[in-house]
């Protein structure tokens, strides 16, 4: 496998770009492995890297239906941060910010992390006290976090609405300057590649339909193209975790819901951070081609439709207008969505499930990019060594039994409006 | 844009209706202190791809709560009737 560097660069330049190898194998499917990751997303590849480079696993294969980062990692909005309040969501996050800051250097592959600062708006006295108390939290757990005056916000994002008429006056902001976006494709591709090199099955165009069960354990799966026996099957099947978990006879805290996501026509920079929408849920961002990127709430029902509804449209374009005005002079000229996994709490499932054998990541709602390499690094730990890591033992299921839920927002059990 | 035909007011745009969720999970009785029953009322859902029984009110109509059978992939309404007289389940608070 070629080692990417700018001497690699130049000497393939000078060779006409001959010779490029391809950056991981496409595997067929053995008959058995000790470990098969279901979902080849961000959080499938990652967990397989981290199995095989942290735990030794010798014999590890990805299966996914589609291709690999075609599921909401190649969908997603690319908001990647750690301004979460409750204990279990904060130092989870933050060791998923840390391991995102190392990460290029450690896949060899440019995953265009920008740490360019994400600004979280405020528009009332109260929201100032909320945002206060959440940034003392995040600092007090060695988190950056800083409270910003109106004054502060509009020296750094100057096009947002400050006029007398703003129909949500800014009182100031929560900001995290290690927050950012990273190129979404890039970080599947530089898993993939990462764990191909320590020798992970990559198996496409695979689609698992149901589980080798054997006196109550799962020792396998069914899968389009042809039963493939393993010691532990690892669920990162994202928006399909119900699905396929159903297929095993279990049934889950979760409901799946669609998430939009929107992009304008390009400009020139004028936005140079990520901006959160205190008075909506609604957030955008500035891609390095130019077009705005931005979303906003669920569509409101339960879908495995991967396509949005108009009604999210108005309400996405409504915010944009009222955040930042001269938004409605562009074009918007792409709109897709995702299918995500909202449990009832908010917070994400890393946990072995009641049946021998099968193990569960999932649940990730609209923020799971962000998670994505504590996630499989917790993952791994987990089916490596059948319990969980530090920072994932309180993602487990049984929390909504016991009472443990971990609502950052204290929503309830309403994932519809989350 | 959905379109929810309310049996009191007519077909209407989804944006006249607020979504109340999986119709499938009826409470215990409140008598009921067994953790498991109320632990699945309150937290699991069946969540199939497919057919799906759910709750919708008439907000800016009627207020009446509604008995929808929808399908997640498609979306398509299969049918519409008031909660009331759809199943044991839902009462006439939809829950
Ligand atoms: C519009 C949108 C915007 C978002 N914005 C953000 C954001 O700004 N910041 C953030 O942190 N998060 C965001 N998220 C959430 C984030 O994208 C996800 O939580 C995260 O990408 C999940 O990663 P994953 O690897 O688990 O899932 P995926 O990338 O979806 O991978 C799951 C894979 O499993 C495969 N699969 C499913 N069923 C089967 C089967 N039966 N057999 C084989 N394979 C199967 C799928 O094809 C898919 O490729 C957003 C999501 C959406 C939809
Ligand atoms: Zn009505």
């Amino acid at each position: 496998m070629t080692h990417y560097s700018a001497f690699t660069l130049i000497r393939k330049a000078l060779g006409a770009n001959r010779g490029w190898t391809r950056a991981w194998r496409n595997a067929e499917p053995r008959a058995g492995y000790d470990f098969v990751i279901v979902g080849g997303g961000g959080h499938g590849l990652a967990t397989a890297y981290y199995l095989a480079k942290e735990h030794g696993a010798a014999s590890v294969a990805v299966i996914e239906k589609g291709y690999i980062g075609g599921g909401n990692t190649g969908r997603n909005t690319t908001i990647v941060r750690s301004n979460y309040m409750i204990d279990g969501n904060t130092r989870f996050y933050e060791k998923s910010l840390q391991l995102w800051e190392e990460m290029s250097g450690e896949l060899n592959f440019n995953v265009m992390l920008s740490q360019r600062g994400q600004l979280n708006t405020c528009h009332s006295p109260a929201q100032m006290d909320a945002a206060a108390r959440r940034g003392n939290i995040m600092r007090m757990n060695g988190i950056d976090a800083e409270l910003l005056t109106r004054e502060e916000v509009r020296r750094r994002v100057p096009i947002l609405d400050f006029s007398d008429h703003a129909r949500f006056p800014i009182l100031g902001a929560l900001w995290q300057q290690r927050a950012g976006v990273a190129r979404h494709d890039a970080v599947a591709w530089g898993y993939a590649r990462g764990a191909d090199r320590h020798g992970v099955d990559i198996i496409q165009g695979c689609e698992v339909k149901g589980f080798l069960q054997e006196q109550g354990r799962i020792v396998g799966v069914r899968t389009t193209r042809g039963d493939i026996r393993a010691q532990k099957v690892g669920l990162a099947v994202a928006g399909h975790t119900s699905h396929v978990a159903r297929m095993a006879g279990l049934r889950l805290p979760i409901e799946t819901h669609l998430l939009q996501a929107f992009a304008t026509e390009p400009v020139k920079p004028m936005l140079h951070c990520v901006v959160s929408f205190g008075a909506a849920h609604f957030y955008v961002s500035q891609d390095d081609k130019g077009g705005l990127v931005m979303g906003s709430d669920l569509d409101g029902y339960n879908s495995y439709g991967q396509r949005g509804d108009l009604p999210i449209v108005e309400e996405t374009m409504a915010d944009a207008k009222a955040l930042i005005p001269l938004l409605s002079r562009l074009r918007v000229v792409r709109q897709w969505s995702g299918v995500m996994d909202m449990t009832m709490d908010g917070s994400p499932i890393i946990s072995k499930s009641p049946i021998d054998g099968l193990y569960i990541d999932g649940g990730w709602c609209y923020g799971g990019f962000k998670a994505t390499p504590a996630s499989g690094w917790c993952f791994a730990h987990t089916l490596a060594k059948d319990r969980p890591h530090e920072l994932n033992e309180r993602f487990t299921l049984d929390r909504f039994r016991r009472g443990h839920q971990l609502d950052e927002k204290g929503g309830g059990p309403t994932p519809w409006a989350h | 844009m959905l379109r929810i035909a309310c049996p009191y007011c007519g077909e209407r745009d989804q944006v006249e209706f607020t979504y109340g969720g999986d119709a499938a999970s009826g409470f215990p009785a409140l008598a009921d202190a067994d953790l498991d029953r109320w632990t699945d009322a309150v937290f699991i859902r069946d969540n199939p791809r497919g057919e799906h029984r759910e709750l919708w009110q008439h907000q800016h109509g009627c207020r009446q709560w509604l008995y929808v059978v929808r399908d997640t992939v498609t979306h398509a309404i299969q049918s519409v009737v008031p909660a009331r007289d759809a199943s044991p389940a839902a009462g006439a608070d939809g829950r």
